[in-house]
């Protein structure tokens, strides 16, 4: 059991920067560029923890637990989120909407620490990855109750197992609805064009990069790879919910085990990839369109239940 | 226990002129009230229920009645009242010498007392003169700062809503009484399943306008912005915290008790007032750079999630699953609860800070984490209670509430899961504003550099008020890595008015403190286990932080694209951070602004104004209509009041006449 869960850290610590890279590497591919190699990102976080940080005179003690606690909280996150095995030894200390509440935990904390410094550009940070926050959530949750009222259940690794189990019947034009809304819906949460530009620090389009501006050295690098953990959870949870097919069930050997960490890995990167390319072929948004690409998501998910309803003869 | 508030109450009285004796007194003795009152009503929770009659007409039993649900709210409001007079004794020292200490502890204690009775009278007519006698002393300490004009025009808001409440709630008893024959709560019970269906539903719209009023669901909430922020800290507290709770425990009595939640149409009614309550209570707040009037609008965003639970709760009842119907009642309890404690907590936060700063202004505030240490991080409890953050309180009330709902697929029923989803996304959507709302209040207030001359010259408050906070920043902790241990009496409480209790088949405390959803495939959390995985978890990041290869930790001014700009000019405003939701929602707030600019040259601005306003749709277009329909007739009323004896003694004769030519004509 503790075997599980120091493996499942490990896994997630590991394969969260080797993503952040790939993605780079696809879109300096469709940008014509070379790109830095798919390892940069490790050699950055590596770069970071060795230098010192810079800290401005005005903050308080916020500003130092911060990145702790967020990191902690999105970690904590991934230990309830099925990664190659449904059985989780964790699994029951929390569900769907724990995950979420553990994200917004460290949304939190991270925009707490965004004010601490004093700067306009952490207040601007923080109000606006607060204002996407309150535009994602409610077409989440619907997306959620279209995901819970196809399988009965929030528990995540049930959901996994089920849909799993039913093989390619799972495919249903509710549970395609959902996945649509909830790619949207990842978009978002993980700060991707066209709602945030991750690779800016323009002050007018930046969002999540306004938000840790003060933060430098060694907290960096917790903040920066607390980022990619969060993009890996996120990706894992549209995987593993929707395309839960080869994912190791109770009782598997090691060899299994293998297999459905490799399958894991090879749905990540797809989903990245696809990622990437909506990232390349569109422009970032203005703040005050995000409400519309959000209420398209809401609809998905409204669809989703209406379809479900409709299906299932009700 | 009402012999400790009667102590308190007059010994208040007798001392008013030694201001920190009064005090003293005053506010020991309803701690004192509060301790025995939690003690008796656990008693009656695990126990039975306690009756007590004083005639034994059976016209009219004056006396009380506490079964386990009225206990539930005994033990809510004993809490709430012992953490408040802890914080009331260090409180009051603001008004030492200025107003007069006596009649605060006096209308304090019969404040207290009015509620707890309000929760246990056992006739229409003792409810009506407690619930009337709760209202007035609410009043007058509402306006105890009565020197102030805004406070004054509070006061007068929330005498006139509180009077139209009691208006419709007098019809609801009425009807009733017209069923059972007598005013007595035990044969309403009976009336209410022998009434016309007519009959029932008037009874339910005019009891849920009526109490609505005081509970402050939208639209009726328009003076709990305006009487809660002009009150005392601590009053706000027990009336935030508190009062509008005894709204919420009249709906369970009539709802529940009185007409068994037998329509599903009451639930849809109860479940969409509630949602609209909570979105419209959260937009105002985020938008309010007002303290205490945002946390008003809070209370309102509160209420409404606790009626989406109890609409959750009905409609489950009425559509004949009892177990999803007490999970619902019992997420809605433990919000109930978890709101009392922290709303408590924040109101006498912002006491505070108002007590050391002087201003309840965030936009004026800023920086004083450092200045007020302790009282940071126990109002920063009470935010990530509120926001809902886990491990704490509001987390597990709010999971039970989003999961209550999440059962409507259960039902069958395509209208309510439709209904219940929608429900469930604007719930979702309240959430993210309260923590969009509690993030601004707390970064604003504590982080940062000061933004004005109040909040540089801060200090830490008094021990009594920070232990006030602190018992309560506990019971938030508490109440939220424990809920093993309140979920089977709150399941008690449930299965009191429902009938079955939604544990019962199975065990509610798993292992670790796990608990479960019952009847579901395997819904589950477990908040003390999230707490150990984050502290653990918590270590990676710390270890790396301070394993210390040779780096340094220089303190430098904050970036600012390389100009000197660390001044507190140039930090976000409040206004600014909920700017995006009020651009969002611009058709509901309205906004006007006015800029005035003065040139010392056609180039150079010399000053700057900026004045943006929001405008309280509600008042604007629903309430101001009727005041001015109101003003016109009764200047056409005026008409027939002249004013002299002879005319009134006229009309007196012309109506007996009248009803002498009515009784002989056989009318009936």
């Amino acid at each position: 059991m503790i075997a599980q869960i120091i493996f499942q850290i490990i896994i997630i610590i590991a394969l969260a920067p080797l993503l952040s890279g790939i993605m780079k590497k696809v879109k300096a591919f469709f940008q014509i560029r070379k790109g830095p190699g798919i390892l940069q990102p490790y050699y950055d976080i590596i770069k970071l923890l060795k230098k010192d940080s810079v800290i401005s005179e005005n903050v308080s003690w916020i500003f130092h637990a911060a990145p702790i606690i967020s990191f902690a909280a999105v970690l904590t996150a991934g230990l309830l989120i099925p990664i190659y095995i449904t059985q989780l030894s964790l699994g029951f200390a929390g569900d769907l909407i724990a995950v979420i509440y553990l994200f917004a935990l460290a949304r939190f904390f991270t925009a707490l620490a965004s004010l601490d410094a004093g700067s306009s550009f952490g207040g601007m940070g923080g109000s606006r990855e607060m204002f996407i926050a309150s535009l994602v959530e409610p077409a989440l949750m619907l997306s959620i109750f279209a995901v819970a009222l196809n399988v009965g259940s929030t528990n995540l690794g049930f959901i996994s197992q089920t849909v799993s189990s039913l093989g390619f019947d799972a495919m249903s034009p509710y549970q395609i609805l959902a996945f649509v809304a909830l790619f949207i819906i990842a978009i978002a949460e993980t700060g991707r064009i066209p709602v945030d530009n991750p690779a800016t620090h323009l002050e007018l389009t930046m969002i999540h990069e306004a938000m840790i501006l003060e933060y430098s050295g060694k907290q960096l690098a917790i903040v920066e790879l607390g980022a990619m953990i969060k993009q890996l959870l996120i990706y894992s949870l549209l995987a593993n919910i929707f395309f839960p097919w080869g994912i190791a069930t109770g009782g598997a050997d090691a060899a299994e085990y293998v297999l459905a960490l490799l399958i894991f890995v090879i749905k990540i990167i797809i989903i990245g990839i696809s990622m990437a390319v909506v990232e390349t072929s569109t422009a970032k948004w203005r703040l005050f369109r995000l409400p519309e690409l959000l209420s398209i998501s809401l609809m998905l998910s409204f669809l989703a239940i209406v379809a479900f309803i409709i299906v299932k003869g009700g | 226990m009402l012999a400790f508030y009667l102590i308190g109450a007059f010994s208040s009285l007798i001392l008013n002129k030694k201001d920190r004796i009064c005090s003293y007194f005053s506010f020991s003795s309803a701690a004192a009230g509060a301790l025995s009152g939690v003690l008796f009503s656990s008693g009656i929770i695990f126990g039975d229920s306690f009756y007590f009659t004083l005639s034994q007409d059976s016209y009219l039993k004056f006396g009380f009645f506490v079964d386990k649900l009225s206990a539930f709210f005994i033990l809510v409001i004993s809490i709430s009242v012992f953490a408040v007079s802890i914080f009331s004794t260090g409180y009051v020292k603001e008004y030492f010498g200025k107003k007069n200490i006596g009649h605060l502890g006096f209308l304090y204690n019969i404040f207290i007392i009015s509620m707890i009775f309000v929760v246990c009278a056992n006739n229409a007519i003792m409810f009506l003169i407690v619930w009337e006698l709760m209202s007035v002393i609410s009043f007058f300490l509402v306006v105890y700062e009565h020197e102030k004009p805004e406070t004054r025009k509070a006061g007068f808001i929330y005498i006139v809503m509180t009077h139209i409440g009691t208006g419709f709630i007098i019809l609801s008893f009425m009807i009733f009484a017209s069923g059972s024959g007598n005013f007595n709560f035990e044969t309403f019970k009976a009336a209410g399943s022998t009434m016309t269906p007519l009959l029932k539903d008037l009874a339910f719209i005019f009891a849920f306008i009526g109490f609505g009023t005081k509970a402050g669901i939208v639209p009726l909430h328009i003076w709990l912005p305006y009487a809660h922020p002009a009150a005392p800290s601590n009053v706000s507290a027990l009336m935030s915290g508190v009062m509008i709770k005894t709204a919420i425990f009249m709906l369970i009595r009539i709802n529940f008790d009185f007409l068994g939640a037998s329509e599903s149409l009451w639930g849809y009614i109860v479940l969409i007032a509630g949602t609209i309550s909570a979105i419209i209570g959260i937009l105002y707040a985020v938008v309010e750079s007002d303290m205490k009037r945002m946390l008003a609008f809070s209370s309102i965003e509160n209420i409404g999630i606790i009626l989406i639970g109890l609409g959750a709760s009905m409609i489950f009842l009425s559509s004949g699953k009892p177990i999803l119907s007490a999970i619902a009642a019992i997420a809605a309890l433990y919000h109930l609860l978890n709101h009392s404690v922290f709303k408590g907590l924040l109101f006498m936060g912002a006491g505070s800070i108002l007590y050391s700063t002087h201003t309840k202004n965030i936009e004026k505030l800023g920086g004083i984490i450092k200045k007020m240490p302790v009282s940071a991080i126990l109002i920063l409890i009470g935010v990530l209670s509120i926001s809902a953050m886990p491990p704490f309180s509001g987390f597990v009330s709010e999971w039970l509430t989003f999961q209550s709902l999440l059962l409507s697929f259960d039902l069958n029923n395509n209208f309510a899961i439709i209904t219940l989803s929608i429900s469930a996304a604007l719930l979702a959507l309240t959430g993210a504003l309260a923590a969009y709302c509690f993030l601004k209040f707390f970064g604003m207030v504590f982080l940062a550099l000061p933004r004005s001359e109040h909040a540089q010259h801060a200090k830490e408050v008094n021990i009594p008020m920070l232990a006030g906070m602190g018992i309560f920043a506990l019971l938030s902790i508490l109440l939220g890595i424990l809920p093993m241990y309140v979920l089977p009496a709150l399941d008690r409480i449930a299965a009191s008015f429902i009938g079955t209790s939604a544990f019962s088949q199975s065990i509610p405390v798993g292992t670790f403190g796990m608990i479960s959803i019952p009847s579901s495939h395997g819904i589950s959390i477990s908040t003390p286990v999230l707490l150990a995985i984050l502290l653990i978890l918590m270590l990676i990041p710390a270890i790396i932080l301070l394993i210390n290869r040779n780096t340094r930790q220089p303190f430098y001014e904050t970036w600012g694209c390389g100009q000197p700009v660390s001044t507190s000019r140039n930090e976000y405003s409040a206004k600014a951070f909920s700017k995006p939701v009020q651009v969002w929602f611009k058709s509901l707030y309205r906004p006007a602004r006015e800029t005035e600019a003065t040139y010392s040259s056609p180039y150079l601005k010399e000053s700057f104004k900026f004045e943006s306003r929001i405008e309280q749709v509600f008042e604007q277009y629903l309430y101001n209509p009727v005041v001015d329909f109101v003003m016109v007739k009764s200047r056409k009323a005026r008409l027939i009041q002249t004013g002299s004896i002879h005319a009134y003694l006229g009309y007196i004769f012309g109506i007996l006449i009248i009803l002498f030519m009515f009784v002989i004509a056989g009318g009936d």
